[in-house]
């Protein structure tokens, strides 16, 4: 059975923070420069564009498209079977590593650029991780 | 860095390479850098400088008992060889240092001596890559491929062929760890490791290690060794995670470290006579000889499909040594990389390409996190 706790629980550091605790509140957190209007990812507070100290946290959509994948068939305790590990592209710009979930873990059901949104699940008493399910599975 | 100043002029690997139960990591440093000063006719004295990753530099220095004038301790993964080739020439160059000693040893498959290898989960990678199940290169490494595929038009039968051809190549090596041929279906069919890899596209785990002396052009006369030259040198990064890549088709970090060494040697792709690009996956020969500039984007898997890289005629031989998916793979195989090039370019290479004067070495540290380029030719260019 997929144990959950077998894996490495994310540690937040002051610049992370605002992140995981939207992530139990159910949100998903970007940055944006106010100078420059650069969107980001992952968090720090100065924009890497353009070096400003000026820029402010907002809630993304958390729609996203599947960017690219690879399916682990080696054994992990906290997967039954073999799972997917994706990149997806926000649709505000950035992109984050996620498992692709509610989906059959096969090439023919992960295509690529299709259309994804976030759900977030926890994985320890502090931490929920964002992971992305299509959006047509659920609609 | 200045082009022709400076030569190695000692290289070697550890004695054995494969499974080396009874060596400790620190002592396959030792092995392969004793083994470079004997090619070199050099005593520990003659040592002034010291490169090495993987392993810190005091742990070195002190365990062979060199006291150095120079140290660089640069570790970016699998290609920290290539910028401490770099590094060191211009310490050379510098008047920093005469004699450079660059050691690499791994305890990858006994993991014997071999310090803990996990990053922190309050990291960047530990919070935002660490907790969706990865499992180390196989998993994070080959992340981009599926996109490049999409992008590219490139098959899953040309991805097998890299594997098919180097294992040509490695069947001519006989330190080569696998020599069997083998065929795109026996690739294709072989065990899932992480979809589209299947085990023959992934690196060899193995044990091992290497050396190399690097010295001034001038001195590199006197040594009892064909002199092979630097050329050209780049080096770069680009991130640490996978999905902060920019371009899952094309390695930033590639292209600004080959085009830097391109530069630095005023040679043109048609001089190249070998090549190097480190293969921790199939994949990483299609990124390297598209962002260095021998392939146009989205070409490198056809070129490879039809035999341009192979034994026998190919018109660019490419990881003659049979590469870290058939030659051995340790951890950090941008030692052996250059190893092979060294050996093409005295001449004594178990798979020759005849009559290769010059160099392409093209190494990467991470998953796509670094890269280093290193030409090199046995006559100054
Ligand atoms: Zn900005």
């Amino acid at each position: 059975m997929a144990d959950k706790s077998k894996l490495p629980v994310p540690q937040p550091t002051p610049e992370t923070q605002h992140f995981w605790d939207a992530t139990k509140a159910g949100e998903l957190k970007l940055q944006k420069c106010e100078d420059c209007s650069h969107i980001y990812f992952p968090p720090r507070p100065f924009c890497p564009k353009c070096a400003s100290k000026s820029v402010k946290v907002f809630s993304a959509s958390g729609e996203a498209t599947l960017y690219s994948y690879v399916i682990n068939h080696r054994p992990h305790p906290a997967f039954d079977g073999p799972y997917s590990i994706a990149v997806v592209t926000l649709k505000e710009g950035p992109r984050m590593m996620t498992n692709i979930i509610n989906c059959e873990q096969t090439p023919e059901r992960l295509r690529l650029d299709m259309s994804l949104r976030v759900v977030f699940e926890d994985l320890s008493q502090d931490i929920a991780l964002p992971y992305f399910e299509p959006m047509e599975a659920s609609s | 860095m200045k082009s022709n100043s400076i030569a190695i002029v000692g290289a070697a690997e550890t004695t054995e390479l494969g499974t080396i139960p009874d060596m400790s990591q620190i002592q396959l440093h030792a092995d392969a850098a004793l083994n470079a000063m004997s090619d070199a006719g050099l005593g520990l004295k003659d040592i002034d400088g010291i490169a090495t990753a993987g392993e810190s530099p005091v742990n070195l220095a002190h365990y062979l008992g060199i006291t150095p004038t120079w140290v660089d301790g640069t570790g970016v993964g699998g290609c920290s060889f290539m910028l401490h080739v770099r590094h060191a020439a211009a310490a050379i160059n510098e008047g920093l240092c005469t004699t450079v000693l660059v050691t690499h040893g791994e305890s990858g498959r006994s993991g014997i001596g071999r310090g803990a290898y996990r990053g922190s989960p309050s990291s960047l990678p530990g919070q935002f890559e660490g907790a969706y199940g990865g499992m180390g290169p196989t998993t994070s490494f080959t992340i981009p491929f599926l996109r490049y595929m999409k992008d590219t038009g490139t098959t899953l039968e040309q991805l097998a062929m890299v594997a098919v051809v180097q294992r040509e190549w490695a069947a001519r090596n006989p330190r080569a760890k696998l020599q069997q041929l083998t065929s795109v279906e026996e690739v294709m069919n072989d065990r899932i490791i992480a979809y589209p890899f299947t085990k023959s596209e992934c690196c060899l785990v193995t044990d091992g290690g290497g050396a190399l002396i690097l010295t001034s052009a001038e001195r590199a006369k006197d040594f009892p060794t064909q002199p092979v030259y630097i050329v050209g040198t780049g080096e770069s990064v680009e991130t640490p995670m996978i999905s902060q890549m920019a371009d899952f088709s094309s390695s930033r970090a590639f292209k600004v470290s080959g085009k830097k060494a391109f530069d630095e040697a005023g040679i043109e792709h048609n001089d190249v006579d070998h090549l190097m690009i480190y293969d921790a996956f199939a994949h990483l020969p299609f990124y390297g000889l598209e962002d260095l500039g021998f392939c146009k984007p989205g070409e490198a898997g056809a070129f490879i499909e039809d035999r341009n890289t192979a034994p026998d005629g190919g018109s660019l031989p490419l990881n003659t040594n049979g590469g870290g998916l058939s030659y051995m793979h340790s951890g950090m195989y941008g030692m052996y990389a250059l190893q092979e090039s060294v050996r093409q370019l005295r001449g004594t290479a178990a798979a020759q390409v005849e009559d290769a004067k010059l160099s392409v070495c093209h190494g990467v540290g991470g998953m796509f996190a670094a890269s280093g380029t290193i030409i090199m030719a046995n006559e100054v260019v």
